[in-house]
């Protein structure tokens, strides 16, 4: 497999393991939401939370968290080049 | 002072402009102490900071079309989140966010986790390829990837029709906290908006935008925090956001004590409750029960979080930044800058809702006697505007929780003098609100603007124009834009979040699917692309005519109402695209290697110097 095809074998997969996270936080959660709500944080309704805060920051941290690894696998590939155009 | 260029002296520059913000305020507040009234405190307000702005738009004018449409591709990617926040936070978000959440609780929430969430979706699927491709505006890259310009022409028309949705609910938004703000009326009010947008963006573009969004979001952010935190601190928690799970179990037994009452329709109608005014029917943090009631929120969720990366107005964004890898952090930025207001909002609307029920605070007003409410000063002053309205539907003399109607917008509007807080926080908010809709209007009228001078004059009916011509057509079609959205949005005809989630909706219908599948399938075709944004353009606009309360109101499928028809419009868009381009020829392979490049995230851009 060429460098080429390696580095975008490694990012489609660190694009799919960030989607499953974020379908996580924004999906599953709330599709139990329910009973997720007799659970408790910080004594908010665990589902309030979630919806007001918990999620909210996760996809914070998620992006932040994505943003750092791509640049790490740009790097292993020799792709880590900052500057463009010209 | 300063040494070395603008970009480097940007984190002084804001520094001390927030500096110079933050000692205004103190002025004002010196000001107001020594009887300055609170009409002239609140034209100081937002006539200073609309000056401001004009001013950093003048600094900023340019000749160059790369400073006009991407503002040089050198905007630091702090910065940009930034400005990508105040480009997103729209008078919606400032206004209306905290009001739905007093409203509709838990299910209106939707909105907070789909309007965040999205950027995971930019992030990972969009951002970094659209800066790698090298682009000026959505089209572009639609036009060439696929090539042609049927697909270029297609997808500035979505463009346009999302955008201006959007855009006309953004001016109202600015109308109507001008013409609060200065008193006057609301359909000067909106022209004054209109100039003052105006102003910010039309010498310098994409460049003055920029720098005008980050001023502003300094201010929105702030005007937003300071009344939370401050309220806050009133009711002993400084820090709200972490300590009002008591205040929010204490609210689900005082809705039971109280009892959650729906309204008929003939009632409110009869007691001659103004349009537009809400009362509390929905539990604030109960989840409410059933499989529809999930689909509802999850739905909102999916509409919103798919909308946002599909809204050309924020992808532009990342245009501007310097690099691929930049685009990538300055998306993570922009979530970041946008939650410190989105995770504030919840609070702000339990905090005024408490204020507004618990009999132990002196601030309660329902289960008083409703000649006692009526005689509270801000309770005066909003119902002369019509924002608020009793209805004493059993007529006992004291006000029950479905007898109080408020306007969404007073929660943010008003909470400042409902907890007593000085008049000059009440300013602040209200040129946070006008920042904040200012912003986002600006970056729509340039988004349009600039995909029609650049997508549809230049690529498509005159390629031979000079660089002066074409900035020329970029600013006259930017007033002509500006004119027609405020000329609409006089005319008060949608309110304004129904027209916010709408934007949301056409473009997730006709824009998400061709942005994607461009970059992450190779087989993607020119006609699938066409098919893709057609398709989902029609029935996305055909289900909402179909349901939509102010056309034929039919009774929706499955719950996909009129602010949920990009459920629609998307798959049938995926369909439409995927069935089409297995039909037709594969792309050519010059095209697949394009898309192979898009893919690397180094080097030269695509469209390198083509422009």
């Amino acid at each position: 497999m060429s460098n080429k095809e390696s580095h975008w074998q490694k990012t489609k997969n660190h694009m799919f393991v960030t989607l499953a996270i974020w379908f996580f936080f924004s999906i599953v959660i709330f599709m139990f939401g329910e009973s997720v709500n007799q659970g408790s944080f910080l004594g908010y309704p665990l589902a309030y939370y979630m919806s007001a805060q918990g999620s909210l920051a996760a996809f914070v941290i998620l992006i932040f968290w994505f943003a750092n690894k791509q640049e790490k696998i740009d790097d292993e590939h020799g792709y880590g080049g900052e500057r463009e155009d010209d | 002072m300063f040494k070395g260029g603008f970009i480097s002296n940007l984190p002084k520059i804001y520094g001390l402009y927030t500096g110079g913000f933050l000692v205004f305020i103190l002025l004002m507040a010196v000001l107001e102490s020594a009887g300055v009234s609170a009409a002239s405190i609140g034209i100081m307000f937002v006539a200073f900071t609309v000056l401001i702005y004009a001013l950093i738009g003048y600094l900023s004018r340019t000749i160059q079309v790369d400073a006009y449409y991407v503002a040089g591709r050198q905007v630091p990617t702090v910065f940009n989140g930034m400005a990508t926040a105040a480009d997103w936070m729209s008078g919606a978000s400032f206004v209306a966010m905290a009001g739905g959440i007093y409203f509709g609780g838990y299910t209106y929430m939707a909105f907070l986790v789909g309007w965040t969430g999205g950027y995971v979706l930019v992030s990972t699927l969009l951002a970094p390829y659209l800066r790698k491709f090298g682009c000026y505006t959505v089209p572009d890259f639609i036009g060439t990837r696929y090539g042609g310009n049927l697909p270029r022409f297609c997808a500035t028309l979505v463009l346009v029709l999302a955008s201006f949705t959007y855009v006309t609910a953004q001016i109202n938004a600015t109308g109507t906290i001008a013409s609060r703000a200065l008193q006057i009326p609301f359909e000067l009010g909106v022209w004054v908006g209109l100039v003052s947008i105006l102003m910010c963006s039309m010498l310098g573009g994409m460049r003055a935008v920029t720098w005008t969004q980050v001023a502003q979001y300094i201010v929105l952010i702030t005007a937003y925090l300071i009344p939370v935190f401050w309220m806050g601190s009133k009711l002993g928690n400084p820090f709200p956001h972490f300590m009002l799970g008591d205040e929010v179990q204490r609210l689900a037994e005082l809705e039971s004590q109280y009892g959650l009452t729906k309204n008929t329709g003939a009632a409110i109608k009869e007691a001659g409750v103004p349009g537009g005014l809400k009362y509390i029917s929905n539990p604030h943090s109960a989840v409410p029960a059933g499989g529809m009631a999930v689909w509802k929120y999850l739905s909102l969720a999916i509409c919103m979080m798919v909308g946002t990366a599909s809204l050309p107005h924020i992808l532009m964004r990342y245009f501007t930044t310097p690099s691929v890898k930049s685009a990538r952090k300055s998306v993570a930025w922009s979530l970041f800058f946008i939650f410190l207001l989105y995770f504030s909002a919840p609070m702000l609307a339990t905090l005024s809702k408490l204020q507004l029920m618990d009999p132990n605070l002196p601030t309660a007003i329902i289960g008083k006697s409703i000649s006692e409410v009526q005689s509270i000063p801000w309770v005066q002053n909003w119902s002369a505007v019509k924002q608020v309205f009793i209805a004493d539907f059993n007529g006992d003399g004291i006000l029950q929780l479905n007898e109080w109607f408020m306007r969404g917008d007073v929660v943010v509007l008003a909470t400042p003098e409902v907890a007593g807080l000085p008049y000059v926080i009440s300013g602040l908010v209200a040129a946070g609100g006008m920042a904040a809709a200012m912003s986002t209007a600006d970056g729509l009228v340039l988004a349009i603007s600039n995909c029609l001078s650049h997508d549809i004059y230049y690529k498509i009916i005159d390629p031979k124009a000079d660089v002066r011509k074409r900035l020329i057509v970029a600013r006259v079609l930017l007033v002509v834009i500006g004119a027609a959205a405020a000329y609409i949005s006089s005319m008060r005809l949608t309110s304004i979040l129904g027209a916010v989630a709408w934007a949301f909706d056409f473009a997730m219908s006709g824009l998400f699917f061709p942005l994607v599948l461009g970059v992450w399938w190779k087989r993607a075709t020119k006609e699938g692309a066409v098919a893709g944004i057609l398709g989902g353009l029609i029935s996305g606009t055909a289900y909402l005519i179909y349901v939509g309360p102010k056309f034929m109101a039919n009774t929706p499928w499955l719950g996909i109402d009129h602010l949920r028809f990009g459920i629609i419009g998307a798959s049938v868009s995926l369909v439409a695209m995927v069935l089409v381009s297995l039909m037709t020829k594969e792309p050519s392979s010059a095209v697949q290697k394009m898309v192979d490049d898009v893919r690397v995230p180094s080097g030269r851009t695509i469209l390198g110097k083509q422009h």
